[in-house]
């Protein structure tokens, strides 16, 4: 009770910890340290990831059901997709999540300096990967396979092939929308990383849009193979 | 604060996942049946573990984030069970011939 540096009064502001008396303008009161606070922010954005999980799951699982269904027809759109292509945006993307890692790991250290550079190269790497799939895009329109516009396929399996492209349209496209929202994300980090906002001590923002980055590069991870590469080892067979 | 991963292992993991992703273009050439969607699938399913693990650095975080994780995947294998055992149950799916005594033809397919 008669204790001196006990808090007296509960109107009084509570001093923050000894070792963080330094408060960080980042630093929210409501939580005990900038520790607590940055657990809580990841852990949020973990729960946010596990709703992306649900989203694109319900499509891979409608994917795999029409394809358990007309197997023979999915493997015969193989021959449209540009596994060269495919691939080369692949490395393209998991180049831009060692820059994201690089550039979380320049802000944990206080390299203020390089922050934005690794930001930059992943926004590069990113562009390169969208400009790649506009061109694939480009291709699929000119080759009549946008389902619902003049789509023309030849062989056996027009109606069946209509389905398995309305599935690479909207799976890749909600890809891409995904990595165009990064990208402004990224832009953002720029402009504050450029105002040395991230440091060893605050980094949170860095961070999080990392870990959404790298969500969106596991997304392409599966899409590669079960888009691009399945019933590419028997074109012309037509089984599966 | 948070644990600071070296630089070294990052450039192992972009290696690693480099690796493997030519690894999965190349044994997508080779005939295996059935065998090539379980190869591509595992190979994804190890870059994706990869990824989880380093880059997103899971494997330093706190328990009760890698019990978000689990719980995540666990409700998505929920998703995809569920789902199947629903359509393989009515017959819409083709299933080998001694799982199913009928329906030979999934009625979907009419």
């Amino acid at each position: 009770m008669s204790e001196p540096d006990t808090i007296q009064s509960t109107n009084a502001i509570p001093e923050p910890p000894v070792e963080h008396a330094h408060a960080h303008p980042a630093f929210q009161h409501h939580f005990d340290d900038m520790e607590q606070q940055f657990e809580a922010s990841h852990l949020g954005m973990w729960v946010f990831l596990v709703t992306e999980v649900m989203f694109f799951g319900g499509l891979f699982a409608a994917y795999t059901i029409y394809r358990t269904l007309y197997s023979a027809a999915f493997a015969d759109t193989s021959r449209h997709m540009d596994v060269i292509l495919g691939g080369m945006n692949t490395a393209v993307l998991i180049g831009s999540s060692l820059t994201m890692a690089l550039a979380v790991h320049a802000a944990q250290t206080n390299a203020r300096r390089r922050l934005p550079w690794f930001l930059i190269g992943t926004i590069a790497l990113g562009s390169v990967f969208l400009v790649v799939k506009a061109f694939e895009y480009t291709h699929k329109w000119h080759e009549h396979l946008v389902p619902g516009l003049h789509f023309q396929y030849e062989g056996p399996y027009a109606a069946q092939a209509q389905i398995l492209f309305s599935f690479y349209f909207i799976m890749t496209g909600m890809h891409a929308l995904h990595m165009i929202i990064g990208i402004g994300l990224l832009t953002y980090l720029i402009v504050k990383a450029r105002r040395l906002a991230y440091s060893s001590e605050y980094f949170t923002p860095v961070e999080m849009v990392g870990l959404y980055w790298h969500f969106v590069d596991i997304v392409w991870i599966f899409l590669f193979p079960l888009l691009y590469l399945i019933g590419q080892h028997n074109l012309g067979g037509g089984h599966s | 604060m948070t644990h600071v991963v070296p630089k070294s292992t990052y450039y192992m993991v972009f290696a690693a996942l480099l690796t493997l992703t030519a690894v999965t273009v190349g044994v997508t050439y080779i005939h295996m049946g059935r065998f090539n969607l379980i190869v591509a699938l595992l190979i994804a399913i190890t870059k994706a573990s990869l990824v989880v693990l380093f880059f997103m650095n899971v494997k330093n975080s706190s328990p009760l984030t890698k019990l978000f994780v689990v719980a995540g995947l666990f409700w998505m294998g929920l998703l995809v069970v569920l789902t199947f055992s629903d359509y393989v149950s009515r017959g819409w799916l083709a299933v080998p011939q001694s799982w199913s005594s009928e329906h030979k033809t999934p009625n979907v397919l009419r």
